[in-house]
């Protein structure tokens, strides 16, 4: 599948009205509400107020090192953690007292998988499908079709462990949509895969978004965001640090394009105090140096015109990285 | 891509209900699923759990029973030492079955294969889970112990009609070990602490009056052993297979009931704690 610009991408669904909350309910009913949500083990606040909503048919993203709260988030969610404080509404259900009607219309995609491995392919999915309730008829039906949206339909009779890690994944979301929920969580889908199986894996993620299937995603790979979401947070340590849409981020929290020059790693510095007044903002890092600017060739050529040589540079569009980072820092989170 | 939905199922505004959280009423799926895996991969492991009670039968029933002669049970009648032992037997099948499945199995699906948090992101509850894998425990026992009890009767150990009651209660028997078996099984973190299953097992296997009367042993130590279950369970299909029946069984069923009930509560609780913290 083509990496898609942001641009060609389907407007988000409360574009309009995230300004005015009052109209949120007229046009959807969100389906899931999250307010000032906490999760507290002991002392560590592992969630510490996190509020989002998720309308229908949106793809929302959770975004954050990791430890910063996404896979417990997904957890409430998914209605398998309570919540230590908060309110938080799934499909209109309150996941402390209705987890099992919660959790029948969820597909969860956790984030190492958990496939049974003591069953075959097919198996998985015949088997998963029983744990809802569902009659063995619809489930034999689904199951195959199931297994051609995942690509597997020559594995059916496969052993578990005998699959690539692509395949692993393409399974698990394929068992995650068994039931026909109405929302899929998945924490970290592509994680750990190699590119080709990403790629495979994020065209039948957009195929279900398409299909109008609420996504509800967390990740760090900001590549895999801007394919995916509609909508996004930035999650660090528990807490939301931004929220919007891909490009409404890099817009906020960056500039159009980024400008990356190479001085050597001893030099970079000291070239660094002779680049002031150049572009929107300058970061520099041990082996490069980033110039933040609406316009990256331009300012190359005022360096150059400054008399000033990189060994090497590149413009390059502004991503989501750069917020990412700009907002989490760059240290080593661990 | 769908021909029901679930969307029509539920009500938005349903009440809630608690005890629907822990249970879904659908054990049977979990057990359908361990029914499948058997199928597929273990099934031979399975086979050799059924031979191991019998084997003693042969070595000690009727090797070293043709030394013994007969032995004089409590209510003073004189039973071939086989026929002694072999109900013994017959209630160590269902517990060995039950036990295999509800300790190692659990173990290892519980640490390992992360099976219980993949059914518990589903509509099922704790308590599903809990009953799933304990009544499959339960009829891994009972097959054992039906096969053990065919082979009693063609070698004529059954020596009454009520035998036929026999069945019945070694499923209970079945039912406590594996019920039991699963809660101790769930607050278990590491392979040295489920060796001290073992480490309880045989000795129980070994001194529960099962190859000789309680009454060898001083006083004191009687109390023990009739503290342990084994020994409920073998007094319970002994008088059954010999004939020596009474009302004072009950209360052996009684025993089984509250482990049962024990079991599936901490079962229950615990893997709800583990899963849907």
């Amino acid at each position: 599948m083509p990496p898609r610009s942001p641009r060609s991408r389907r407007a988000p669904v409360d574009a309009g009205c995230r300004c005015a909350g009052l109209s949120w309910s007229l046009v959807s009913e969100p389906v899931i509400v999250a307010r000032d949500l906490v999760k507290r083990y002991g002392d560590f606040a592992a969630v510490d107020g996190i509020s989002f909503e998720v309308a229908p048919g949106e793809s929302f993203g959770l975004l954050g090192p990791n430890g910063a709260g996404k896979s417990t988030t997904m957890r409430m969610v998914g209605a398998v953690s309570t919540r230590t404080a908060g309110d938080l509404s799934i499909l209109g259900l309150d996941p402390d007292t209705h987890g099992p009607e919660i959790r029948s219309q969820l597909g969860v995609v956790p984030q190492s998988d958990n496939l049974d491995t003591e069953l075959r392919v097919r198996e998985n999915l015949l088997v998963y499908g029983r744990y809802f309730g569902l009659p063995g008829r619809v489930i034999a039906k689904r199951a195959d079709e199931l297994l051609a949206f995942a690509q597997l339909q020559e594995k059916g009779k496969a052993k578990v462990d005998s699959l690539s890690g692509g395949m692993k994944r393409r399974l698990t979301i394929a068992r995650a949509l068994i039931n026909d929920p109405r929302v899929l969580l998945l924490d970290e889908p592509t994680t750990g895969l190699d590119p080709q199986a990403r790629h495979i894996l994020w065209d039948r993620l957009f195929r279900l978004k398409e299909q109008g299937t609420t996504l509800l995603l967390t990740t760090h790979y900001m590549d895999e965001a801007e394919q995916l979401c509609d909508r996004l947070v930035v999650v660090d340590k528990g807490a939301i640090m931004a929220e919007g849409t891909p490009a409404d981020l890099i817009r906020r929290y960056s500039s159009r394009e980024v400008l990356e020059v190479r001085f050597g790693s001893d030099r970079n510095s000291e070239v660094a105090e002779r680049l002031s007044g150049i572009g929107d903002r300058t970061e520099v890092l041990p082996d490069r140096i980033l110039i933040y600017s609406e316009n990256g060739e331009a300012e190359l050529v005022r360096i150059t015109e400054a008399g000033l040589h990189p060994l090497t540079s590149l413009v390059r569009r502004s991503s989501l990285e750069d917020v990412f980072l700009r907002l989490t820092g760059r240290t080593l989170i661990e | 891509m769908s021909d029901v939905t679930q969307r029509d199922r539920i009500p938005p505004g349903a009440r809630p209900r608690p005890v629907r959280s822990l249970y879904a009423g659908n054990a049977r799926a979990v057990m359908l699923r361990g029914w499948q895996a058997t199928r597929s991969t273990n099934w031979l492991v399975m086979l050799s759990g059924f031979f191991e009670p019998i084997f003693y039968l042969l070595a000690m029933g009727i090797g070293l029973g043709t030394l013994v002669g007969t032995v004089t049970t409590e209510s003073g009648r004189e039973v071939p030492y086989a026929a002694f032992i072999a109900p013994a037997l017959l209630a160590v099948a269902a517990m060995n079955g039950a036990i295999y499945d509800s300790t190692w199995n659990v173990f290892f699906k519980m640490q390992f294969a992360k099976l219980y948090e993949g059914l518990l992101s589903t509509s099922l509850g704790p308590l599903d889970v809990a009953l799933g894998e304990i009544l499959l425990a339960l009829l891994r026992g009972a097959l054992y112990a039906v096969g053990f009890q065919l082979v009693m009767q063609v070698l004529g150990l059954n020596l009454s009609w009520w035998a036929l009651l026999a069945l019945p209660a070694v499923l209970l028997i079945a039912f406590g070990f594996a019920s039991i078996g699963m809660a101790v099984t769930s607050y278990m973190k590491t392979f040295q602490q489920m060796d001290w299953i073992n480490f309880v097992l045989l000795p129980m296997f070994l001194f529960s009056a099962t190859f000789y009367p309680i009454t060898v042993y001083p006083e004191w130590l009687q109390h023990v052993i009739q503290a342990l279950p084994l020994w409920h369970g073998v007094e319970l299909v002994r008088g059954l297979t010999t004939g020596d029946v009474d009302w004072a069984m009950l209360w052996h069923v009684l025993y089984y009931v509250v482990m049962i009930g024990v079991g599936l509560v901490f079962t229950t609780r615990r893997l709800r704690a583990l899963f849907l913290d």
